[in-house]
């Protein structure tokens, strides 16, 4: 039996806004097949103020996505589109007083429809990938996907590397014989041509940046450690940590490219006025290191509940 | 507020321990602590009741000889036993024919041993009832062949396999065979002296013993390797000092499941069918899996549609009704069940599926009360699912999700 918060218990239960809305201008309908949930997610938007007036939704799934799906609708009543959009998985985890790991895609889920929903709205398409890619590590959540990328990007030899730069394996160890199988059929080219980097991640991650300004860590799978930039920037980093730490907060460096390098902020860092100014800060720091100005890009904490997130 | 009521029919999980059995068990853990195999006093009271138990099994199951009843700690352990010994016998032999209803202490070891060491494992198909087919069987035996194993009834759905007679076409062509007898228990008429079957699994705690004692069947005339090695017990078959109170508990749910059997296919059918027929009268849209003709009598598979298990399961919970599901959601492991997976069932079905399973001590009154809270149950998570039509014509015509959820959205204009 999973131990589910009373939140969930009672969203469950007593479902907010479980009703089909006859006048909605969005609808999202999204579903994965290998864990058999499905959601009918129906918004009503004021045209003039594109403020959500009522939200309603049909769910096909077990307590967490129903709980999830009531708790979405909760939250974005009220809220304009623009600002529902920025409610990421762990916001509706979190106001359900957190889910269990293997639970987590039942609010990703709810994400996808109120996206779904926002496009049907606008009048736009919303399409997903369909390369599903199952889950790996459970304690972390992580799929086969993030663990093959990150093999292939960083040519990964060992379990233990692999739980450095993923942190599968990194707690109960009982997904490590099937990391090992997978560096073993890695490396005999079993992965040819599969989990391609550019098209679930970078490609993802730039599209989701555009479209919402903001960057989930969910949707970036690869760092660059080999990029000539990784250690120089990680240097600049690791000066900054005491003053940061002093402060209650820390940064952590994403990933690098030519173009631009992501960090994520922590603790007193994140949300804090100061932010704007230690992200300046940081930017000079690293600029300065790198002869050239590289533009730093702030990636939201979330990482769709998986333990890592703060 | 009264006390919450339990109506237990989740007995293919586990049963609850007769109290008898815990009677009998009680004097071994305190006054006959002795170990059974030393050399003094305090082991022969433990001896003799590990004989006696030994006896009371074997005579449960029909073995020709004691020594043909093994003591393990679980069922999981008495299938691995029985999968390594026959490939140790059999270093030759690259192939096992199993089924893609068997149990995960069955399957993983066999996925083992395809990924890992490089066998051939022959899955026969079965049909949208879980039925095999007896020609497919016969075509796949060959010299190649290790073993044969197949459990004599499923879990999920009480489907009772034809092990008696599998187990002598394989003995024709010289193979061994095994059967995972867990559910089949006090079920179904088991003389194995008078079968070809060479090796059979079963558990205490799913015939009112304690968890944590295991039976492994072995016929004299079956070659074997041990797969745990040590110490002379079990006459060195299965390494490890004898677990006595629980050879004793297990020696006494054997005697009571075999004083039931009787009762077991009038009664507790009857109430099965009260059960079911109840259900299906009442509930719109949903069915029976597996093959009601040839199942065991306490087991009651119904796949609701359009509704998934987890919160069919979560809200009879809050009734005290224990039950279990197949869907994705209730395991670890996101899977829909592998069984309801291999008959071929529709997906918004195999979600909803919900196995009810009695034991000797479900009553009448369990029963009415679970066919009272059902239909409501159901029709509430119903009126809001997106599959399920208002005018009671369930469909899934005018829902089409956009799957792949979390693998990479992105917007197109
Ligand atoms: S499942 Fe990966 S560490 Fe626990």
């Amino acid at each position: 039996m999973w131990n589910y918060s009373d939140k969930v218990k009672d969203h469950f239960f007593h479902p907010r806004n479980a009703k089909v809305l006859e006048d909605a201008n969005g609808v999202g309908d999204v579903g994965s097949i290998s864990c058999g949930d499905a959601l009918r997610l129906m918004i009503k938007v004021d045209p003039k103020t594109n403020i959500i007036t009522d939200a309603g939704f049909q769910t096909f799934g077990c307590g967490s996505a129903i709980a999830s799906s009531s708790a979405l609708t909760e939250m974005i009543k009220g809220k304009t589109v623009d600002e529902a959009l920025k409610i990421t998985n762990k916001d509706i985890a979190d106001y359900l007083d957190g889910l269990p790991p293997q639970k987590m895609h039942c609010s990703v889920m709810g994400r996808e429809a109120l996206h779904a929903a926002v496009a049907n709205y606008r009048g736009e398409s919303w399409e997903e990938s369909h390369e599903e890619s199952p889950l790996i590590c459970k304690c972390f959540g992580v799929d086969e996907a993030k663990i093959v990328q990150n093999i292939r990007a960083n040519s990964l030899k060992t379990v233990e590397d692999v739980t450095n730069y993923t942190k599968a394996g990194g707690a109960c160890g009982g997904c490590r014989e099937k990391i090992e199988k997978i560096l073993d059929k890695f490396w005999k080219g079993g992965y040819e041509g599969r989990y391609v980097e550019d098209f679930v991640s970078r490609d993802r991650f730039e599209k989701a940046q555009a479209k919402n300004g903001k960057v989930s860590l969910s949707d970036h799978y690869v760092q660059h450690r080999d990029h000539p930039y990784w250690d120089k920037v990680e240097k600049v980093l690791d000066e900054m940590r005491p003053g940061l730490e002093q402060d209650g907060g820390n940064v952590e460096l994403i990933d690098v490219a030519d173009d631009k390098i992501l960090i994520r902020l922590y603790g007193a860092c994140l949300g804090c006025f100061m932010s704007e100014m230690t992200l300046s800060y940081v930017q000079a720091q690293v600029d300065k290191a790198l002869g050239k100005h590289v533009p730093l890009e702030l990636v939201e904490p979330d990482l769709n509940g998986t333990g890592e997130a703060n | 507020m009264s006390e919450k009521r339990t109506v237990y029919l989740d007995n293919n999980a586990t049963t609850m321990v007769d109290p008898e059995v815990v009677k009998a068990m009680l004097p071994y853990f305190t006054e006959y602590y002795g170990n059974a195999s030393s050399m003094h006093d305090l082991a022969i009271e433990p001896a003799r009741a590990v004989a006696e138990a030994r006896h009371k099994i074997a005579e449960y199951v029909g073995a020709e000889y004691d020594s043909e009843i093994i003591f393990t700690s679980c069922a999981t352990e008495s299938d691995s036993t029985a999968i390594y010994s026959a490939i140790e016998c059999n270093p030759e032999k690259r192939e096992i024919i199993t089924t893609p209803v068997e149990h995960p202490a069955i399957l993983r070891v066999l996925d083992h041993l395809e990924e890992d060491r490089g066998y051939k494992i022959t899955k026969l198909h079965v049909d949208s009832k879980g039925r095999l087919d007896l020609d497919e069987y016969k075509k796949a035996l060959n010299s190649n062949v290790a073993l044969v194993t197949c459990m004599w009834a499923n879990n999920e759905t009480g489907n009772i396999y034809p092990v008696t007679e599998m187990a002598h076409l394989a003995h024709e062509q010289g193979i061994m065979f095994h059967s995972d007898g867990v559910q089949a228990m006090g079920k179904v008429d088991m003389d194995l002296k008078s079968t070809d079957i060479d090796m059979l699994s079963f558990s205490g705690h799913k015939l009112h013993a304690p968890k944590g004692i295991g039976v492994f069947y072995l016929k004299r005339s079956c070659r074997f390797r041990p797969f745990l090695r040590g110490g002379h017990q079990e006459s060195g078959r299965r390494a490890g000092t004898e677990n006595v109170p629980y050879i004793v508990g297990l020696g006494k749910a054997c005697e009571l499941s075999g004083q039931h059997v009787g009762y077991m296919r009038s009664e507790i059918k009857r109430l099965r069918d009260r059960l079911e027929q109840g259900i299906l009268a009442k509930v719109p849209d949903c069915f029976v899996t597996g093959d009601p003709d040839n199942r065991s009598a306490n087991t009651s598979n119904i796949a609701f549609q359009f509704v998934e298990g987890e919160g069919i399961l979560l809200k009879l919970n809050e009734y005290g009704i224990c039950a279990s599901s197949g869907s994705a959601c209730t395991s670890g492991s996101l899977d829909p069940s592998h069984v309801m997976k291999a008959m071929g069932i529709p997906f918004t079905a195999a979600h909803g599926t919900i196995r009810f399973s009695l034991s000797r001590f479900t009553t009448e009154a369990d029963i009415d009360y679970t066919v009272e809270k059902v239909p409501e149950i159901i029709a509430e998570l119903r009126s809001f699912s997106p599959y399920w039509r208002k005018d009671g014509s369930g469909g899934s015509e005018s829902f089409d999700p956009n799957y792949g959820q979390g693998k990479g959205a992105e917007f197109k204009k």
